[in-house]
């Protein structure tokens, strides 16, 4: 177990390295592609291992080395921020990174462990957290050779900072793997860091002055998260005598329930909940790889992951109510929010803080049936997600706009993309879709855990999820005559990439009562002790399962049906002044008039500019509040 | 073959007429004399529509719309010119812009004359265009069969 | 098991002659009401008979195969209702019935339809929290979503959600398409931008459609029915006369009211959501548990 864990995280910094050195574009693609090849194939391995063996907790007999290597590395991370805070003239940065690596230092030498523990622990979900960091995480490293080639010909105004772009979302692969393997919070709280730190300078790649303020938003909400983060590890250390994580979720008592607020706190920061959904929100300006990777397989996912794993350290007390409530009002406002937005990668920012609320959501509410939807959501909105910034990305480096008007007729001018963007978003919302199904399996969570408010927010935001998402899917599939295809400048591996990623959703889709029996139920037993039979009852995912097949096979009885009744060109009615081409008509003047067809965006209802404020002081005050509260218990 | 007769679905256009024709084919679907009982429906879209009720003369300007109008609807179809102006140009036919009755541009099935033509007679028009529209259904059908549709 | 699959497919098999005929009541009872005779009850099938027969005129190559998706899923939506399942599963594939809906109009590129298909999004946004409201209701007043077991039920939920009922039959004008919110398409009017979102079906798609509607609002009823009924054997007639009530009700309002602009049916769906459902689940859940 040491060697797989000692493996997976050093083999990602390991190709890293080499990528520093590797300048010319084949080398770049031969090293990305066999590491990635590797790196997939292991995690495999892995992952089926351990789903069907089932837990191994692995306590390292000595690990002061290690420890004394990651207190240097921190002290270096800090030392990096401290010194580009510095010179970006953004000194809170510098604080709260001094700040907390401080604090973490003074823990680990005054109270270094001495027994030992499980330092690393694979059980199944490490299993199928390691399957989407390892499968969609190397996707989209795959993906990010072409699509960065194509980026650099596009947009000559920025630097060619390749030899740094890529080691970075090596090394983001690396610190998941560590994340999700470790159970020693101590490592947790620095493979935390580094995915904080790494994706500050991703986000800031192209060293504009928009990419630098948002960098440093992203820096300092989530060395907020991070300072939670190590003040509930003082806490553990101190006061409860905890050192893993396991320990913490199975440990009672007002201050634990403190520990995990504070964690909790930190998960909410990395996963971009309300108040903090600002930075993943900026982190669109950095190329699309880096935005597909910070908002499906990485970034958001650790936030998620961890307060999965408190999950049951949260049934019914202040940490759950601070996660599920933030988790909820998130859901709802970010839907509402993604409404008002035309920019393709808005609406994917949105639609990922809206949906990261339902996981945290379900994660909060600390029952079973709770913790099944959030990991069936996580697996499937970590594919779609990744397969629609793939997929608008593509888009972008093409036509050169990702604005979801820009997209009206998509079918016609880039045929396959438009089909990659139409799988992944009747991923996000329809029945007999993953995402839908987990989202019926969270509502029934929430009111078995007798949630009203969350109840209703999840019908209300639902409603809202459903409206950009239709429109956006009929955007794409307009058929506007007379639109000639464009020539597709994406490459063969943004290609392999994003069908792997479509098969990959169906298949899901199609096997989703396989996973859960296999992976997530067994699962659940061993995190919560018990667990209901079946989330969802076999018949229902017969049904589910049923409608899919139908929905797959829908593009065969279209083709009969375009065989049978042949399409010829008409016209489409204008009260009768049509201009004959279907794209223009006779105006009052007797002129030719362009029609211009735009979706609904309802700014004046749902705006950022009504709705923001008011949100963000509602959930600080609901994390203010409730802390305070969960403080006073403790104290 | 399908007794379609019963469901006779009219699109109404206003050609340059005077408007005396439009009120009194529209005082046929008022509730006065409830076409709908024979299953008429007046509506707005070609798509929909069976029966083309057209009034007024076909000038320049709108020759191209009644054109395009007919050829949006479906097959069978069935014209109807309502009001002397629509079944040869009337008091406008020496008009500079006018070019004449509704069948210059369409090949019309029914004419109904009259200034303006009285409910009984648009009536017992749209009761031929029904008969008529039945028989090119029958026609078009037998057609399909044959492979020619 | 097996009843419960009669049931399903006795649904596909009756439903469209019940929707048809209810249709054509509705024609009936409308033009009585306007002083009018009225066409006969069956004057829907005569119009659907005639749509079938004549020529398709496809404006793209999807909207063909949308047309009939919509179809299918509301068969569907109705099958599973009717089949016993759990009624959240039915609502969310309603909703997939109702995208393809949305589509078959949105491929068109036609200006009258794509409005209507936005303006069906609309409705959806204003009608689907309410919906998913029902369901939560259902399983709060009888512990199950699944529709053979709440109709098993000692009691009719409508006594324990009775806000829920009157939330739905609020939503039940726009989905039935009734004045004053059938901003998308309307039944009656039939002028080019009321005729929305079907603008651009032609025979054979829009008879489809059709259909779909019959089938749809025999399902819509059947949920109505569903808030009476209970295991006694008089609660079936007494729900025949509820929903026979409230689809009299819909035909009056749809009558004597003025179509409304879209905001003030999304508002005031949202707000009536608000005070009569959400207020009646959290009394369910801390009154009456």
């Amino acid at each position: 177990m040491e060697n797989i864990f000692a493996g997976l995280v050093l083999f990602p910094f390991l190709i890293a390295l080499a990528l520093v050195f590797v300048k010319t574009n084949t080398g770049r693609r031969i090293t990305v592609y066999s590491g990635c090849g590797i790196i997939m194939a292991a995690v495999a391995l892995f992952a089926g291992n351990t789903i069907f063996t089932g837990t191994t907790r692995t306590a390292f007999p000595s690990t002061h080395a290690i420890d004394m290597v990651m207190l240097c590395a921190e002290f270096a991370i800090m030392i990096l921020v401290v010194v580009l805070s510095t010179k970006h003239k953004k000194h809170y940065c510098s604080l709260l990174s001094i700040a907390q690596t401080l604090l973490i230092a003074y823990i680990e030498l005054t109270k270094p462990l001495h027994e030992p523990v499980a330092h690393v622990v694979s059980d199944r979900l490490s299993a199928v957290m390691c399957l989407i960091v390892g499968i969609i995480g190397c996707l989209i490293c795959i993906y990010a050779v072409g699509y960065m080639r194509r980026y650099h010909e596009h947009h000559k105004e920025y630097a060619d900072r390749r030899t740094f772009f890529f080691p970075m979302l090596f090394v983001f692969i690396g610190a998941m793997f560590g994340l999700v393997l470790s159970s020693n919070l101590i490592w947790i709280y620095f493979f935390w860091e580094i995915t904080s730190v790494s994706s500050f300078l991703l986000i800031g790649y192209t060293k504009t002055k928009e990419a630098i303020k948002n960098s440093f938003r992203a820096l300092w909400m989530n060395l907020l998260g991070g300072l939670a983060f190590a003040i509930g590890i003082g806490i553990c250390v101190f006061k409860l005598d905890v050192y893993t994580l396991g320990d913490l979720v199975a440990s009672t008592g007002d201050m634990a329930v403190l520990a995990v607020c504070l964690l909790g706190i930190a998960g909410l920061t990395k996963s971009a909940q309300l108040p903090f959904s600002r930075w993943l929100l900026g982190a669109m300006v950095a190329p699309t790889p880096t935005s597909a990777l910070l908002h499906s397989a990485t970034m958001v996912k650790a936030g998620v992951y961890l307060l999965i794993r408190l999950s049951p350290a949260m049934t019914g007390n202040y940490a759950g109510m601070i996660v599920s409530l933030i988790g909820g009002i998130t859901f709802f406002v970010a839907s509402m929010l993604a409404i008002t937005h035309s920019d393709g990668k808005k609406i994917l920012a949105y639609s990922t803080v809206s949906n990261l609320g339902l996981i945290t959501a379900c994660a909060g509410v600390g029952i079973e049936e709770g913790a099944w939807a959030g990991i069936l959501l996580m697996i499937f909105h970590a594919v779609s997600k990744s397969m629609l910034f793939q997929g608008v990305g593509a888009i972008e480096n093409t036509t050169g706009s990702r604005d979801i008007e820009d997209m009206h007729g998509l079918i016609c001018k880039l045929p396959k993309l438009a089909v990659i963007m139409m799988i992944g978003i009747i991923g996000m919302f329809i029945a007999p879709f993953g995402m839908l199904v987990s989202k019926w399996a969270a509502l029934k969570a929430y009111i078995d855990a007798d949630n009203v408010i969350l109840v209703c927010l999840l019908c209300f935001g639902s409603s809202t999820t459903l409206f950009y998402w239709a429109k956006w899917l009929g955007k794409v599939l307009t058929h506007v005559a007379g639109v000639k295809p464009m020539t597709d400048l994406t490459t063969n591996g943004q290609w392999v990439s994003m069908w792997i990623h479509a098969a990959l959703g169906i298949l899901l889709c199609a096997l989703f009562p396989v996973i859960s029996l296999l992976a997530i139920e067994p699962m659940l037993h061993e995190m919560f002790g018990s667990v209901n039979a079946h989330i969802l009852t076999v018949e229902d995912m017969i049904i589910m399962v049923l409608m899919l097949f139908i929905i797959m096979v829908i593009p065969f009885i279209s083709k009969i049906l375009v065989k049978r009744f042949p399409y010829k060109p008409s016209l489409e009615y204008m009260s009768g002044i049509n201009m004959g081409d279907n794209r223009k008509f006779d105006d009052a003047m007797h002129e030719d008039k362009k029609v211009f067809l735009a979706g609904w965006y309802m700014e004046d209802m749902f705006g950022e500019r009504k709705l923001w404020i008011p949100s963000v002081a509602v959930s600080t005050a609901v994390i203010v509040i409730i802390l305070i509260m969960a403080v006073g218990g403790a104290i | 073959m399908a007794k379609i007769s019963r469901s006779p679905w009219i699109l109404h256009y206003d050609g340059s007429s005077c408007n005396g024709c439009d009120i009194e084919t529209l005082a046929c679907l008022t509730p006065v004399y409830d076409a709908e009982r024979f299953g008429v429906i007046n509506t707005g879209d070609p798509r929909h529509a069976d029966i083309l009720l057209i009034t007024g003369g076909i000038n320049t300007q709108n020759k191209p719309i009644v054109e395009q109008l007919y050829s949006q609807m479906p097959k069978p179809k069935v014209v109807v010119a309502i009001g002397i102006c629509a079944c040869n140009g009337g008091v406008f036919k020496d008009c500079y812009n006018i070019i004449g009755g509704v069948d210059k541009v369409l090949p019309v099935d029914i004419y109904v004359p009259g200034c303006a033509a009285r409910p009984e007679a648009i009536i017992d028009g749209i009761v031929k265009a029904v008969a008529l529209f039945q028989e090119k259904h029958d026609k078009y059908e037998a057609e399909k069969k044959e492979g020619l549709q | 098991m097996i009843t419960q699959i009669i049931c399903a497919l006795l649904y596909v098999i009756i439903a469209p002659f019940l929707g048809g005929l209810l249709a054509g009541i509705d024609r009936k009872i409308t033009a009585r009401m306007q002083g009018r005779i009225g066409p006969s009850i069956f004057q829907p099938f005569y119009d659907v008979a005639k749509l079938l027969n004549k020529q398709i005129m496809k404006i793209n190559n999807m909207q063909y195969p949308f047309a009939l998706c919509f179809l299918i899923f509301v068969v569907i939506t109705g099958a599973l209702f009717f089949g016993g399942a759990d009624i959240l599963l039915v609502f969310f594939t309603l909703t997939t019935a109702a995208l393809f809906f949305i589509l078959e109009a949105a491929t068109t590129n036609s200006p009258f339809s794509v409005m209507g298909s936005e303006r069906e999004i609309i409705q959806m946004l204003a009608y689907e929290p309410m919906m998913l409201l029902v369901a939560v209701g259902f399983y709060m007043a009888n512990g199950t979503f699944s529709v053979a077991e709440i109709i098993n039920a000692e009691y009719s939920s409508i006594l324990r959600m009775p806000g829920l009922f009157i939330g739905f039959l609020y939503i039940l004008t726009i989905k039935l398409r009734k004045s004053p919110f059938d901003l998308s398409t309307s039944h009656h009017a039939h002028q080019e931008v009321v005729k929305g979102i079907t603008t651009e079906l032609s025979g054979r798609m829009f008879a489809f459609v059709e259909i779909a509607h019959w089938y749809e609002n025999v399902f819509l009823l059947g949920v109505i029915g569903l808030f009476i009924i209970n295991a006694s054997w008089w609660s079936i007639p007494l729900a025949l006369v509820v929903i026979a009530l409230c689809y009299f009700m819909e035909i009056l309002i749809d009558n004597c009211s003025a179509r409304v602009k879209w905001n003030l049916m999304f508002r005031s769906a949202w707000l009536v959501t608000l005070i009569f459902g959400v207020a009646n689940i959290i009394i369910l859940q801390y009154v009456l548990k």
